[in-house]
């Protein structure tokens, strides 16, 4: 995998224009699917231009979700309704990247509209996972972490509503973070569930995420939801743990979860236990109906997010008109795949006259009780650790044809958007040659301690070192 | 208004037509739109020139509050006597029409941030109370051109999102109105009071759109869409009674329905698409947060102008006019203003009938506004008037003129020689009518009255118009 | 336990166009999703109020100032239909 320091000497050594090319050369030859639009042209004449001297990330090449607006490149969400949108702006992240000298070299694949943990849903096929191309990068964001492990790039900007960071992340080896809600502008952040999704740094190590985080985050007076101010998180990369406290939720421990996950996750504790930090045990007795409260939440939004798709504007429109409403129903019929269609058809049950209270008002006072469950076991710890996903990487086609069997495997990752914490997932053990991930939950805004704790795990283990034999 | 002679309508269900108007406001004086910065002066220009990603519903755009808008709202619930909610939010009302680009629409559903105010009409007997419900916040659609005239036979729909996202405030009335003359009546007052806050210009076209749902007998209500006029609101309403009388008259029922008024035709027609009961499935804005803006109020109710009924009544009360000519000169604040400027330098009862009875009649006749005639010139105007210098018809003709190709009182009493014929000049024509025309002066005397008219004709004609017409009259019946 | 007919209404509702054929195997999906959901009933959520924002925050504004728009060109330049400046949709009825 490629880092940002090797990024940036190569760029010394040669030219950012170079480099950019030889990024480009690779993803080129990419086996794993991981790109939906390479931006080559823009890419090359961004570091023809780049000042080298604008910051940590100037000329280093990175790779965007393809839900997030870039301004002149084709954004689709892995979705034939939006099949050749070209939006006439940039998001507020990518602004930022500009501004810091970041190259764009393309935009990377998905689930359909972000709706997925596999990347089996995106129209464009499924993304491969580096490490084992008979099995799933994660999702939704799995081209992003995957082009990271292929070493095809150096950086990646994924989007997590439920995991969608964190799970590639787990899958592939790979580092992500899903920040506080209103950290990261979501303005440009094409929705699938808004009360849920922040946009999120993905990179090969804690300190290339960071170095991306503190480019990316801040305030964004076009997003109501973003918070103020604005902070360098480049402080938290120091290795100590002393004195930390970590809880461990035994919920989140259930059983589904594989026997090496747990040893792999367990180990790590301990390891940070030796190295200053202690650990106690804490009660989240929510956990267990976290899925189905954000399943019922993330649906609603999604069902109401997901209707301005009607071909009028942007994206899929079919030969023949009929009268409006039959239109625009064909349209989406066709436009739209099998599980984003299915998560509409429920998210608007779920809202539906009858239904509301029943469903989406119940998911609301559910998740006010999921957000107390934090509240109160990080009152006496400083971060909670547990296991991303409940399994390595699953085989493709394992998992797709039962939905619910899809969206138990999200059990562990969705009660961090339902609250609203911030959570790194990070590389601590294989399975059978296969990555395990754990993540680092902590309190609102101190993305600081569990950067901290991350990197210090990093530093005093070796899994980050380790890279998949790229074919 | 004196307390007393108000009276609450009780919501009774047996007494025959029921009118609740929902009015959408658009807050036009904002220089932008409601949750983005796009201008609003698009009215001269091209389709689909004033948007943006937000206002265009382009995926991954947010919305953000414009903090002026807000303001105005408050305004407006405070002139209206409402309550100003402490904690209020937005909703996404989710439904599906091409002048909605996100397919749905975000406005307020509970909290809306004004409620339970009133406004004062004359009503069919007596003055009346219409009880407003709530006002709340959202954005405007586009805008729709059905190729093909009218919504039945278009053949295809263009869009003008021009209009999309621009701050509306929907202002709901109970259902206190009584008949279609009463909801007109309501329309302009609301008018009024809406120019007088300078927050809409209500010239502009789409200003002030109203739906009106109406029903008979406490049947089932029908809702009328596309109004958009005060005088198609009454046209439309009339309709709809009578479509109903003769539905019930021929034992059909009533369908709670929507119908979309034909301004071209007077009718209104059943848009009986398959959107049957619609399940607007309202939920909170989440990409908005709440507003605490209650603690507004009291500061912007301090920047409340003197409201249309206040000032009605300190024209009576201090100027000594009727009511009739208060309500005239109140009725548009720009009218209320001049008046107070030429009351400050003339007797303030004879400037009213002058602008209330001449000049407004006048105006209207040409399509103009107030700005038409300057203020100095209606001194001038009535301080003649005052002197007994010019006659009653030839006041008129210095307004007609002045109105019509320009210049001030003085040089046009000068030019057409409108100044009073002296009182001897008057009775010689007098005296020399009478006695060259005998033959009339002898009808009169056998009782046909019209002669007099005659006479006085003939000594109109010999005075060239300067007499005035009252005294000539006088005159000649004392002689005869 | 939804049936065909409810898979109709609210793909009407979600205007989704569906096939005959489509509507029992939808109805099958739907219905064992919506078995997961009702685990929430469980839940005593007497005294609880919802979470809508998870963040406290309050009043965002932006001021009444201008800002660039798009051109027509541009705002129009993903359109399939334009006609004279226009979006060009179907007839309503």
């Amino acid at each position: 995998m490629i880092t940002i320091s090797q990024t940036i000497k190569a760029i010394k050594n040669s030219s950012a224009e170079d480099v950019v090319k030889q990024c480009l050369e690779r993803i080129e030859g990419s086996k794993y699917n991981t790109f939906i639009t390479v931006a080559k042209k823009e890419a090359i004449e961004a570091a023809r231009n780049v000042n080298v001297h604008l910051g940590p990330l100037a000329g280093v090449p990175i790779a965007i979700k393809d839900n997030i607006s870039t301004k002149g490149i084709q954004t689709t969400c892995a979705s034939r309704i939006l099949g050749g949108y070209v939006p006439p702006y940039d998001a507020h992240v990518i602004e930022r990247l500009k501004e810091a000298g970041a190259v764009i070299v393309g935009k990377v694949n998905m689930d359909e509209f972000a709706m997925g943990t596999s990347t089996e849903t995106s129209h464009y096929g499924p993304t491969l996972n580096p490490w084992d191309t008979k099995r799933v990068p994660g999702g939704s964001s799995g081209g992003s972490a995957a082009t990271i492990a292929a070493g095809e790039v150096p950086l990646a900007l994924g989007s997590d509503t439920g995991g969608s960071v964190r799970c590639p992340a787990s899958f592939c080896g790979v580092v992500g973070l899903k920040p506080t809600y209103g950290l990261i502008s979501r303005y440009g952040l094409i929705s699938y569930a808004n009360s849920l999704e922040q946009i999120g740094p993905i990179a090969s190590n804690v300190e290339d995420m960071t170095l991306l985080f503190n480019v990316i985050a801040g305030h964004d007076p076009r997003d109501s939801t973003s918070v103020p101010g604005e902070k360098d998180y480049t402080n938290a990369l120091v290795d100590d743990v002393k004195g930390l406290t970590i809880g461990v939720p035994k919920d989140y421990f259930g059983d589904g979860i594989d026997q090496a996950v747990e040893k792999s996750v367990w180990d790590g504790v301990h390891r940070l236990e030796d190295l200053g930090a202690s650990w106690q045990e804490v009660e989240m007795p929510h956990t267990k109906y976290a899925l189905a409260a954000y399943y019922v939440i993330a649906m609603s939004e999604a069902s109401s997010n997901l209707a301005r798709f009607d071909g009028m504007r942007y994206g899929l429109r079919l030969e023949k008109d009929h009268d409006w409403h039959t239109t625009y129903s064909e349209i989406r019929a066709q436009g739209f795949g099998e599980e984003v269609k299915r998560r509409i058809l429920l998210g608007t049950y779920a809202l539906s006259a009858g239904y509301m209270d029943k469903y989406y008002l119940k998911a609301l006072k559910v998740r006010t009780l999921i957000k107390q469950d934090f509240e109160r076991a990080l009152k006496s710890t400083d971060v909670l650790i547990a296991p991303t996903m409940p399994t390595p990487a699953f085989k493709l086609g394992e998992k797709i044809s039962d939905p619910l069997t899809l969206y138990m495997a999200d059990v562990n990752t969705v009660p961090v958007n339902l609250s609203g914490v911030p959570s790194v997932s990070l590389p601590c053990g294989f399975s059978n040659g296969m990555p395990i991930g754990l993540q680092i939950m902590g309190k609102h805004f101190d993305e600081e301690t569990i950067i901290r704790t991350a990197y210090t795990f990093e530093q005093n283990t070796d899994f980050h070192t380790k890279a998949p034999e790229v074919a | 208004m004196r307390e007393e002679s108000l009276k609450l309508r009780p919501y009774l269900d047996e007494v025959g037509v029921m009118i609740g108007l929902e009015i959408h406001v658009q807050l036009n004086k904002l220089n932008t739109k409601i949750f983005c910065g796009c201008p609003l002066d698009y009215h001269d220009d091209g389709p689909n020139t004033h948007t943006c990603p937000v206002c265009l519903g382009l995926p991954g755009s947010l919305p953000v509050i414009n903090r002026k808008a807000v303001e105005y709202s408050i305004k407006v619930g405070l002139a209206l006597g409402c309550s100003i909610e402490e904690h209020t939010q937005f909703y996404r009302k989710n439904y599906y029409y091409p002048d909605l680009p996100k397919g749905f629409q975000i406005t307020q559903y509970d909290y809306p941030i004004a409620s339970s105010g009133y406004i004062n009409i004359e009503g069919e007997d007596g003055e009346v109370r219409i009880r407003i419900n709530r006002a709340h916040m959202e954005e405007d659609p586009g805008r729709l051109v059905h190729e093909g005239g009218s919504i039945e036979r278009s053949k295809h729909t263009l869009i003008d999102y021009n209009r999309s996202g621009v701050a509306l405030l929907e202002i709901v009335t109970e259902p206190d109105i009584r008949s279609p003359k009463e909801a007109r009546r309501f329309l302009d007052k609301l008018r009024n009071i809406l120019g007088y806050l300078d927050v809409v210009d209500t010239t502009l076209e789409g200003s002030m759109r109203v739906d009106a749902n109406i029903s008979l007998a406490g049947g089932s209500r029908s809702e009328v869409k596309n109004i958009s006029s005060h005088k198609g609101a009454e046209r439309a309403l009339l309709f709809e009674i009578v479509r109903q009388k003769n539905l019930l008259r021929r034992g059909g029922k009533v369908v709670q329905e929507t119908r979309h008024f034909d301004e071209a035709r007077g009718v209104t027609v059943s848009l009986r698409t398959k959107e049957e009961a619609h399940d607007y499935r309202y939920f909170p804005e989440a990409d908005l947060v709440p507003l605490k803006v209650a603690d507004w109020a009291p500061g912007i109710a301090e920047t409340l102008p003197e409201l249309p009924d206040a000032r009605r009544q300190r024209f009576i009360s201090r100027y000594g006019v009727t009511d009739d000519h208060a309500k005239s000169l109140t009725s548009e604040k720009q009218v209320a203003d001049f008046y107070e400027q030429v009351a400050a330098e003339v007797d303030p009862k004879l400037a009213a009938v002058w602008i209330a009875d001449v000049l407004k009649g006048e105006l209207n006749y040409r399509s103009f506004s107030i700005d038409a005639y300057a203020s100095e010139k209606m001194v001038q105007l009535v301080k003649l008037l005052a002197g007994d210098k010019i006659t009653e018809q030839s006041g008129v003709e210095v307004i007609r003129t002045i109105l019509d190709e320009g210049g001030t009182p003085d040089e046009v009493v000068a030019a057409k020689g409108l100044l009073k014929a002296g009182d001897d000049l008057v009775t010689a024509a007098v005296e020399e009518v009478i006695s060259k025309n005998p033959g009339a002066v002898e009808d009169y005397q056998n009782g046909k009255h019209e002669a007099v008219n005659f006479l006085m004709g003939q000594v109109m004609k010999k005075t060239k118009g300067r007499a005035d017409a009252k005294e000539v009259r006088k005159m000649i019946i004392q002689r005869v | 336990m939804i049936t065909t007919k409810d898979v109709e209404h609210i793909g009407w509702l979600a205007r989704l166009k569906m096939e005959e054929e489509q509507l029992e195997g939808y109805a099958d999906q739907l219905n064992s999703v919506l078995d997961y959901f009702g685990q929430l009933d469980e839940v005593d959520t007497r005294e609880v109020e919802p979470t809508y924002h998870v963040l406290e925050m309050n009043n965002v504004f932006r001021d009444d100032k201008v800002t660039d728009c798009l051109t027509r060109d541009e705002a129009t330049g993903n359109a399939p239909k334009t006609q004279d400046g226009y979006f060009k949709a179907p007839r309503i009825l």
